[in-house]
């Protein structure tokens, strides 16, 4: 059974979704439906964090959001995170740092680090080597073996904090 | 559909459409939605009732509200008030996991390996039910009645949930393959009352329901020297281990032996034990 159509609010636009089944997952919609591919599917069961969006702000995995429950939520996907067509942060970082390789985890991960930098402690500090694992635990990368995903981090933390342009 | 915005929004709609689904975090019912395991043509979401976040203090109780997250219960003073949540809590699934996840969920859920289980068991949580016509209370110990089963009518949703503020320590312990994303092999929850001098142990993933180790909480509550916080003989301290496995009804399955688990329930008691009082001979 379809649903009556609803709109969806991504990365600042509305987004109107016609004919969806009720069951449809968030990341079935932003990438069948909206053409909105960057967020990954893999596991479907909120295991492999390749689909993170935030959702008012919050890191969730897209595949667990019921889409049409998400109406009136402000939902940013890794399209969404680069206003203006450049480089985000995140992104600058983990190109410099290398952190990618085949870059399936990557824009899960550049979500769970950008949700991360959004909470940086007021005092300056950089996040602690616990604070930082914990904020990627649940983004599984199969080729980098992290060390340089954690140096990504670091200089994503950086720049944020106008430490670098 | 309904998206609710309060909590008799939510029962009203259960009322006329008793079979609709309830989704609250969607981090279970979900995963089988999009395995088609899932199959409904409505759905009553509860994640905009503000009735349902949040948490109060009402006296020597805490109510928790049902959707209040994994990551809500790791904030703010709930590690003080109630420690073993807040600790069972941090060790479910991932941040976004956390983010999305509520205890009402996990109750309602009522899988043997739900984190917050055995810490509700320990702790004789009650559940706040509430329908469109009735409100009632249940002791968790007869709202879980089976895996994945609970006591829920339909057209009823769970409200809140009511623990105990205990004076003692609190410990939650978990075994699976790692820190992050585990689906537990075996757990269990150990809480102190000082006042009313005993020790209470939930366990979890080792029987269809939640358990309390009783024969193994009269053990101990008689050995512990309360003016220092000790368990002062080695030999009580076994004894607690051996009884605390004793009490488990596990199965084989693929996440783990019956036989380790109840090895490992044994390990987690004694660990638990020598942290709630570390004076103990070890």
């Amino acid at each position: 059974m379809s649903t009556d159509p609803y709109v969806l609010r991504v990365n600042g636009g509305d987004h109107q979704v016609p004919d969806a089944y009720l069951g449809e997952s968030l990341l079935w919609v932003l990438r069948e439906r909206l053409g909105l591919p960057g967020s990954k599917n893999a596991c479907e069961e909120g295991e492999c964090g390749s689909c993170s969006v935030q959702v008012d702000g919050e890191l969730v995995c897209s595949c667990l959001v019921l889409a049409a429950a998400a109406v009136g939520r402000e939902i940013t996907t890794i399209e969404g995170i680069a206003p203006g067509g450049g480089l985000a942060d995140v992104q600058r970082a983990f190109v410099e740092a290398g952190a990618v390789q085949c870059g399936f985890c990557t824009p899960g991960l550049l979500m769970a680090v950008d949700t991360l930098l959004d909470d940086l402690p007021d005092d300056g500090s950089d996040p602690d080597d616990l604070t930082v694992r914990e904020a990627i635990s649940g983004n599984l990368c199969r080729c980098t073996g992290y060390g340089r995903i954690l140096e990504a981090v670091s200089i994503a933390a950086d720049i944020r904090r106008g430490g670098r342009t | 559909m309904t998206i609710a915005r309060t909590v008799d929004d939510a029962c009203a709609a259960l009322a006329e459409r008793p079979d609709a689904l309830l989704l609250a975090g969607g981090t279970d019912l979900m995963v089988g939605v999009n395995r088609g395991q899932v199959r409904f043509d409505d759905v009553v979401v509860l994640d905009r009732v503000d009735e349902l976040r949040g948490w109060r203090r009402e006296g020597d109780e805490l109510v928790l509200g049902a959707g209040l997250t994994y990551a809500e219960m790791v904030r703010g003073e709930i590690p003080t008030l109630v420690p073993a949540l807040a600790q069972a809590a941090r060790t479910v699934g991932s941040p976004q996991i956390r983010n999305a996840g509520t205890l009402g969920g996990n109750v309602a859920t009522s899988s043997p390996a739900g984190d917050t289980l055995p810490v509700l068991t320990a702790l004789d949580a009650t559940i706040d039910l509430r329908s469109s016509q009735d409100t009632r209370q249940l002791p968790i110990s007869r709202f879980v009645t089976g895996v994945k089963q609970n006591a829920l009518e339909p057209g009823e949703l769970i409200e809140a949930v009511r623990v105990p503020v205990l004076d003692g320590p609190q410990e939650f312990l978990k075994v699976g393959t790692r820190n992050a994303m585990v689906i537990s092999v075996v757990s269990l929850a150990l809480v102190v009352d000082r006042s009313g001098r005993n020790v209470r142990v939930g366990l979890g993933t080792v029987s269809p329901v939640p358990l309390r180790a009783v024969e193994a909480e009269a053990h101990v509550g008689g050995c512990i020297d309360w003016d220092t916080g000790s368990v002062p003989d080695t030999a009580d301290v076994d004894r607690f281990a051996a009884l605390v496995a004793g009490a488990a009804r596990p199965i084989d399955d693929h996440r783990g032996t019956a036989a380790y688990r109840s090895h490992a329930v044994g390990v987690l008691a004694r660990r638990a034990l020598l942290r709630a009082f570390p004076g103990s001979a070890p």
